[in-house]
């Protein structure tokens, strides 16, 4: 079946180039780099379906003349089942494409965004298949490069440039932390293969192990967007095209993760007992703080990108049980914390994928996506409406959809932590699992909010007014992300099932699955007894009952009669649009509940002329603080900007000096080296 | 099959007695104000008149409006299908454990609270954005809850807490649970949406909650959004019955025990009906930013309960 892999490189090559064949601006152009990409996408999802299905991996590597050794392409279940949701997304990203890029014809290069979007998701598929470090590095470098040509796609903005430059400058910090992580693997084991770090990671000195953790937790970190590291995020993902967006926010920040669980699961071998509550922390800290200034947001788009590094927060918080029951020597629990971690990763992939195109879709017939200029979009976009509200459904962790399912499988995985060897765990992870809950009534309002305020109502502005829905090409998009989300959340078990094989081969846990899945259509781990659901029985329940309703009230009062009216006006006839909720408005309660969180700042000007009854203008500014940047950011920048005039001092512009410097500099280099000699 | 039977009766027993559980808070609150109040017949008439009633439905209102009243309803008797009533077990006992039975109520709160935007009136956002709120703050202190009862018994399915804390004793039960039981009951107060949190009984835009997200519905829909309102508020004090006072609850299905565990059952849900209403009698609605210092208290009383079963050591 590589064969099929072979196809998906190949397209990917091909299609970078294939725009330029065309009038780079026109439609033919778009038309054939996305449709490229979707076929790449499918050869994609056959062989990486295949490799789950059948568990067979699949292995090659080509000698070269580089002293860096071989490079080595491998696919087992775990590379594989990334290859699956980066195939899975980028297919309905590129089948959206061909729709959304349409706005773009005749005043942007579709031909160079094509080559990008291209580079892109081949970029990702040789990280999670590569088993070299030094290629590592080498295609990371690529997949940051070819998203941040992306980013400021749209570079007449100045928004986008200051963004691109910014995730610039983080992903490049982050890089830096990772290859010093693999360098130091490679000082101890002597090659840049996988293979080699594998095999030398029990003979790992403690110290090393631990610098090498905090390497990599930041390096990966950085790219995930974990708190304090997450200041590129909600900036720069916004602004790439929403296609690209659906990709950054569902894959992209995977690959991190991908990264994060290769180091702690087979490069590191054991460690510390510390590490679990280390990445807990960070996990907690993430999920709290992207949920809170999503929960603030205005913007569609922004708000979708502060709920990824919430996401990204419970995928870790998965990782760090993980961690903590593997040093608790208890491997059946840190594969199921795995397991859960693992259908978090696919699942927000699908409906962070999914909300990002409907915003996409918004996006594209309103041109803003400022949640306050919106409303009403349900009547003139039903289809994207529909699409949005499964991926809110989905988000916001209500069964019976995916989201409920892994988000229960994570809460498990911590209350697993009542059987914990650790005595402490018996008290903190029920307290992170009720305050993972509250993070999920919180991304239920956020979601509300989003939905709610942008799809419902009245339209607040003449661009929600005049919107219109979006072609078939982009409502299919959407489609695909939908019905993925349903069929992961109906066949659960089965799903798995396969993800339990996939932990197994790439964390060297050892459980038996009969364990977890005793019945085929329940979820249930045995060491916690009775915690358990089933998504196929209460999917069809609900129905069940949604339909016995509807006949039972047909059957005993009839066909309901229903007039319809203006909505309520406390009898004063003129209800406008202005007069609704906004977005900020619903979030209000929250700003000043959490005031000593948000630290709210507010500014109200009246202008008035000479008398205070008639007012000519007012204004009002709301702002919240965004902590980490005032705090950590702000700081550094300004310490640069000291250091930097300091700096400046030897810096007089003459020629000759500089060349006194560049000889002083060798002399000096010459005594240092040569006294060693 | 007798079963099956028999938990199907369960369902409906609780959706027929529900409307009963409010009329008799609703009578104890006219007494205390020296008013008769309603007939237990009326509350039902009530129900059955809106049903029977055309509708009024606003010209702004999208297909989420006419989904909502039956997800709400549905989503609510799917939760009734998880709880043990009158024996340890559930007829869907099996379809899920107590975070389902959390997020059951949060599906319908979400679509309740959709629904409230969708006829695009101000009293719809407040009630909306004021019930995702509080609920946001309410849901953790009830999965905690949960929680320290679960570390306890082993178990998350809210049959098996019933029938280990019915096989517990009682005095134990009494000292490990009273602090969940607690955090619980301000939970159900605020779910049920009753003073001090809401109140059910006005229609003053200050301080309205749930009111005002239903202010658009008329007739059947109305209905069933306050039936399922009363079924909500039933399955939470069966659920704190049965958890915190299982003493009598049937272990088999046999006639006499049945009998026994009816009696029971209506007696310790009328008490805990008595206490809310007490509340409600004796207490002034919160201001809404003092709602959730009230709600604070149940997560700190949770707290404290996984706390003290922590160090009293876990059950067997």
């Amino acid at each position: 079946m590589e064969i099929f892999f072979y196809a998906q490189i190949l397209l990917h090559l091909l299609g970078g180039g294939v725009g330029f064949l065309f009038n780079p601006r026109g439609a033919h152009a778009s038309r054939a780099t996305h449709g490229i990409a979707v076929l790449a996408s499918l050869a994609g999802v056959v062989f990486s379906g295949n490799i789950l299905l059948t568990g067979h991996g699949w292995f090659h590597e080509w000698r070269g003349s580089l002293p860096v050794g071989p490079l080595s392409l491998s696919a087992d279940p775990f590379s594989a089942l990334f290859i699956l949701i980066i195939s899975l997304l980028s297919l309905a990203a590129s089948v959206f494409a061909i729709g959304y890029v349409r706005e773009y014809q005749g005043r942007k290069n579709i031909a160079s965004l094509g080559l990008f979007y291209h580079a892109f998701i081949l970029a990702m598929l040789l990280v999670v298949t590569v088993q070299n470090a030094f290629y590592f590095l080498l295609f990371w470098e690529l997949m940051s490069l070819a998203s941040y040509f992306l980013v400021i796609f749209e570079h007449e903005k100045q928004e986008a440039r200051s963004a691109g430059t910014l995730y610039l400058v983080m992903t490049h910090i982050g890089t830096a932390f990772i290859g010093t992580a693999f360098w130091l693997l490679f000082m101890h084991s002597g090659s840049y293969e996988f293979q080699a770090f594998r095999e030398s990671a029990a003979a790992l000195p403690l110290g090393l192990k631990n610098v090498i953790f905090f390497a990599a937790l930041i390096g990966f970190g950085t790219k995930a967007g974990v708190i304090p590291l997450h200041v590129w995020l909600p900036r720069a993902h916004p602004q790439a095209p929403s296609h690209v967006s659906a990709l950054m926010s569902g894959v992209m920040i995977k690959m991190a993760i991908y990264g994060l669980w290769i180091f702690l699961f087979s490069f590191l071998g054991e460690g510390p007992g510390w590490w679990g509550p280390v990445v807990l922390g960070v996990a907690i800290l993430s999920t709290f703080g992207g949920v809170l200034y999503a929960l603030m947001e205005n913007d569609l788009k922004k708000l979708l990108a502060f709920s990824s590094i919430e996401n990204i927060g419970i995928v870790l918080l998965g990782i760090g049980m993980a961690l903590v029951f593997s040093s608790a020597d208890q491997p059946l629990y840190k594969g199921f914390a795995l397991i859960a971690a693992l259908y978090h990763v696919i699942n927000h992939a699908m409906f962070k994928g999914l909300l990002f195109l409907g915003a996409g879709s918004v996006l594209s017939t309103t041109h803003t996506g400022n949640i306050e200029n919106l409303g009403g979009l349900i009547r003139t976009m039903p289809w994207t409406a529909a699409g949005f509200l499964v991926g809110a459904v989905a988000i916001s962790a209500l069964p019976p959809l995916n989201g409920f399912v892994s988000e229960w499988l994570i809460f498990i995985s911590l209350l697993l932590g009542f059987e914990s060897a650790e005595v402490t765990f018996h008290f903190f992870s029920p307290l992170l699992a009720a305050l993972l809950g509250l993070a999920g009534a919180l991304v239920a309002t956020c979601f509300v909010k989003a939905f709610g305020i942008s799809f419902l109502g009245q339209p607040r502005s003449h661009h929600a007014a005049e919107s219109r829905e979006s072609g078939m090409s982009m409502l299919l998009g959407m489609g695909i992300l939908a019905a993925t989300c349903l069929g992961l959340a109906l066949g659960a078990p089965w799903v798995f099932r396969i993800l339990g094989e996939t932990v197994e081969t790439s964390s060297g846990g050892f459980f038996s699955m009969e364990v977890f899945v005793q019945k085929i259509f329940f979820l249930s781990p045995s060491g916690f007894e009775a915690g358990r659901f089933s998504p196929l029985i209460i999917a069809l329940v609900i129905t069940v009952l949604l339909l016995g309703i509807v006949l039972l009230l047909r059957l005993f009062f009839g066909k309901a009669s229903i007039r319809t009216g203006p909505s309520w006006d406390c009898g004063m006839p003129g209800l406008a649009p202005r007069m609704q909720y906004t977005s900020t408005g619903f979030s209000q309660p929250f700003r000043r509940i959490l005031s000593f969180l948000y630290q709210p700042t507010r500014r109200v000007e009246l202008e008035d002329e000479g008398m205070k009854i008639l007012r000519t203008a007012q204004r009002f500014e709301s702002r919240i603080t965004q902590h980490v940047d005032e705090w950590v950011y702000q700081p550094l920048i300004e310490l640069v900007g000291r250091l930097s005039r300091k700096v400046k001092y030897i810096q007089t512009g003459h020629i000759q000096l500089y060349l006194s410097y560049i000889f002083v500099t060798l002399i000096l280099l010459l005594l240092f080296f040569g006294g060693r000699a | 099959m007798p079963a099956i039977i028999l938990s199907l009766f369960q369902v409906i027993f609780l959706m027929v007695l529900a409307p009963a559980v409010s009329w008799f808070i609703k009578r104890m609150k006219a007494a205390s104000q020296n008013r008769r109040g309603p007939t237990l017949v009326q509350v039902y008439s009530d129900l059955g008149k809106l049903f029977r009633k055309d509708m009024v439905i606003s010209e702004t209102a999208s297909w989420i409006f006419h989904l909502m009243p039956f997800v709400l309803f549905a989503s609510t008797v799917a939760a009734a299908l998880i709880v043990p009533v009158l024996g340890n077990h559930a007829l869907l006992g099996f379809m899920g454990d107590a975070i389902l039975f959390v997020y059951l109520f949060a599906l319908g709160r979400f679509f309740l609270a959709l629904a409230a935007l969708d006829a695009g009136t101000t009293f719809g956002g407040m009630g909306s954005s004021r019930e995702m709120t509080l609920s946001s703050l309410a849901e953790p202190a009830m999965l905690l809850a949960f929680f320290s009862l679960g570390f306890r018994s082993h178990t998350l399915s809210l049959g098996g807490m019933v029938s280990y804390f019915a096989g517990a004793e009682p005095f134990q039960v009494l000292f490990f649970t009273s602090l969940a039981f607690g955090a619980l009951l301000i939970v159900t107060i605020a779910e049920s949406g009753r003073i001090p949190v809401d109140n059910p009984a006005t229609h003053l835009e200050l301080t309205m909650i749930h009111e005002a997200m239903i202010l658009e519905y008329s007739g059947r829909y109305l209905a069933l959004i306050e039936w399922g309102h009363q079924i909500k508020q039933l399955v939470f004090l069966t659920l704190l019955a049965n958890l915190f006072l299982p003493w009598g609850i049937a272990g088999s299905w046999s006639f006499p025990a049945l009998g026994l565990a009816l009696i029971l059952y209506l007696a310790k849900v009328f008490f805990l009906a008595f206490v809310i209403g007490w509340i409600e009698i004796h207490l002034a609605k919160l201001c809404l930013f003092r709602v959730p210092d009230f709600l604070s208290v149940a997560f700190v009383l949770a707290i404290l309960s996984l706390l003290g079963q922590m160090i009293v050591g876990r059950g067997v």
